[in-house]
């Protein structure tokens, strides 16, 4: 780097105007991106920390989400019992037979959402050592009580304990609060499966989640049920479940990275505009520093030094603007769900690490012509410039 | 006497404007040997400039020879050009060009950041091109806060600090008022007489001019009375 990296600073700092509204533009680019993509890692995030690797997810054959999947009542019965399923303290297998519906809640301060209900097994908390009580009581099967998570108890209406909302054939109690932080099942409301299916007529499960007594077990399970032919069901690991829905981070993905991608032609443009200005105005320094004996090639990186450096000032205030955000809670639509997911944006040094990368990309789009025009000047021309 | 240090033979440079053609210099034969102090003369328009930067390497001329120190100019590209001016000329503007936002010192020092010198070297090699010029006690400075001369001299100083073969300026104190062109032309004169620098300075005012051992008057692109 020949020509000092000062030149550049300073420059930006005397010309602070156009240095700050340029910066500003791709500021805003990069923080649109950070955000974007914090959302997505949030919601992926979510999703990864749902399923837990021990337990194993009995779907039908062929379903690629638990809401589009049945299976019927007597099939559950003719893997219950086998030998590779763990047993809890009483005996009984850890197997949680589980249906899920959509219902339209009301949510506080007007408007509503839907809202998954899972109805699951009497083991079906035993699956989930994550999720914990944290106010009132368990439903109790038979009585319309439910459980609701924290969320949907802030979120929405009629969802505090002792309340009742009504949903299909019934009017539900909700008997305690759940906590189930950075899970899916932060955006649902549990109650028994078997009170579930009768209030939406139902006859089929969802899905079956279950507890093999071991990783070899499991493997053999999967094995022993998807050999059987009249069962008809897909087996994996829960954990394998939850990673395969990251994929409902995708469309934000796409559209986030679409808006950065136009953001940051615009923004680019910007850079490009003030980097031609730089440029036109500082013409006869580069007559100079040629005179001096610098080459094309110095002047052709001090510009586009200069442009990057300027990007880089726009990316380091993007990324502090979309700090905040960091840990925030929002909901999205889960598109294999049709409800609303909780999750937290969550802003990691890789992702501001790529923030920073996508200005320097700006910067540089910015900066190649104008650089290529300062390079460019005849030694004598630029001399002549006023 | 020595080789010459600048050989001109037959020069000539047209511009084309268009279907115009302007002939800046015609045939012109000239030699400058060590240690010299060459005032180029002429009225506006004459070439003056035109010579000047063919014998700093800043432009090529059109027909003819200019050989410094064994070089011929002409024939360097241009990457060996840059590398070739760094290395033999030391140039002086009218308006001076110090870069606005570095300070005297950092002017002083950008050719040598060209040169393979450690930071200590380049720092003593600045401080005494600026105490060369008087102005050592300036070199924290910005351009804007120093006067019109003053930035000449740093000027001068960012010209000698590589120890150029040649000292060439135009006008250097065409944008100076009589007291700080006076301090300039002095500091030339010194140069040359007790630095032994060669210097090749174009002007139009005789009064300047009177401080070069030796005048070249230039006319419509032709040396008068023959160098
Ligand atoms: N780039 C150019 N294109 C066309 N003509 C040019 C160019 N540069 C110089 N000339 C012409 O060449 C001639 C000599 O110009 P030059 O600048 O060398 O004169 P000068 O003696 O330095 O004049 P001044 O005292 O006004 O600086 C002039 O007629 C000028 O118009
Ligand atoms: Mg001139």
């Amino acid at each position: 780097m020949a020509i000092p990296i000062k030149y550049n600073l300073r420059n930006l700092r005397v010309r602070w105007r156009s240095t700050i509204a340029t910066a500003l533009g791709i500021a805003l680019t990069v923080a649109v991106f950070v955000m974007v993509m914090a959302l997505a890692r949030g919601l992926k995030a979510t999703y990864v920390n749902t399923g837990d690797a021990r337990n194993l997810l009995v779907m039908r054959k062929g379903s690629t989400a638990e809401s589009s999947s049945q299976i019927e009542r007597s099939k559950v019965l003719r893997f219950k019992y086998h030998d590779e399923i763990a047993r809890n303290e009483r005996g009984d297998p850890v197997v949680s037979p589980e249906i899920i519906v959509l219902i339209q809640l009301d949510r506080i301060g007007g408007g509503n959402a839907n809202v998954l209900v899972r109805g699951i097994g009497p083991i079906g908390l035993e699956l989930r050592p994550n999720v914990k009580l944290i106010e009132g009581r368990l439903f109790q099967p038979g009585l319309a009580e439910c459980i609701v998570s924290r969320k949907i108890a802030s979120r929405f209406a009629h969802c505090r304990v002792g309340e009742t909302f009504r949903a299909g054939k019934r009017t539900w109690r909700v008997a305690g609060v759940f906590d189930a932080t950075k899970t899916t099942y932060e955006s649902e409301i549990w109650t028994d499966a078997d009170e579930v299916r009768e209030a939406f007529s139902r006859s089929f499960y969802g899905s079956v989640l279950l507890r093999p007594k071991d990783a070899a077990a499991g493997e053999a399970l999967i094995k022993r049920l998807e050999a059987n032919k009249d069962l008809f069901v897909r087996v994996l690991p829960e954990s394998e479940y939850y990673k395969e829905q990251t994929k409902n981070a995708g469309p934000i993905q796409f559209m986030g990275g679409f808006l950065a991608v136009i953001m940051s032609i615009g923004a680019a443009f910007a850079a490009m505009n003030t980097m031609y200005a730089a440029v036109g105005a500082r013409t006869r320094e580069i007559g100079t520093l040629r005179v001096l004996g610098f080459r094309r090639r110095d002047i052709y990186l001090s510009f586009l030094l200069e442009a990057v450096l300027l990007a880089l000032v726009g990316g380091a205030l993007g990324c502090l603007a979309s700090l905040p955000i960091n840990g925030m809670a929002t909901g999205t639509m889960s598109w294999t769900t049709f409800s609303e997911v909780a999750f937290e944006f969550r802003i990691t040094g890789e992702l501001l690490a790529k923030g920073l990368a996508f200005a320097v990309v700006m910067g540089v789009l910015g900066g190649l012509l104008p650089a290529r025009v300062a390079a460019r000047k005849p030694v004598l021309d630029a001399l002549r410039s006023a | 006497m020595d080789q010459p240090i600048v050989q001109i033979r037959e020069l000539s440079k047209v511009y084309q404007h268009g279907d115009i053609e302007v002939v800046a210099l015609n045939g012109i034969s000239l030699d400058i040997g060590r240690g010299e102090f060459v005032a180029l003369m002429g009225p506006s328009g004459s070439g003056k400039s035109t010579l000047l930067h063919i014998i700093a390497g800043i432009d090529r001329p059109s027909n003819g020879r200019c050989v410094v120190e064994g070089t011929d100019v002409g024939d360097l590209s241009e990457t060996e050009l840059a590398a070739w001016r760094k290395q033999h000329v030391g140039f002086v503007f009218q308006t001076f060009n110090l870069i606005p936002v570095l300070t005297a010192f950092e002017n002083v020092e950008l050719p040598l950041l060209l040169t393979g010198l450690s930071a200590r070297e380049r720092r003593d090699h600045v401080e005494a091109a600026l105490e060369l010029v008087g102005l050592a006690d300036r070199m924290r400075h910005l351009p804007r806060q120093l006067s019109g001369g003053q930035e000449q001299r740093v000027a001068i100083a960012r010209a000698l600090v590589t120890d150029p073969t040649l000292l060439v300026a135009d006008e250097p104190t065409g944008n100076l008022d009589a007291h700080s062109a006076a301090d300039v032309l002095a500091l030339l004169q010194t140069l040359n007489r007790d630095a032994g620098k060669t210097v090749v300075m174009v002007t139009h005012d005789p009064k300047a001019a009177a401080h070069a051992r030796r005048m070249v008057h230039l006319e419509k692109g032709e040396l008068l009375n023959g160098g």
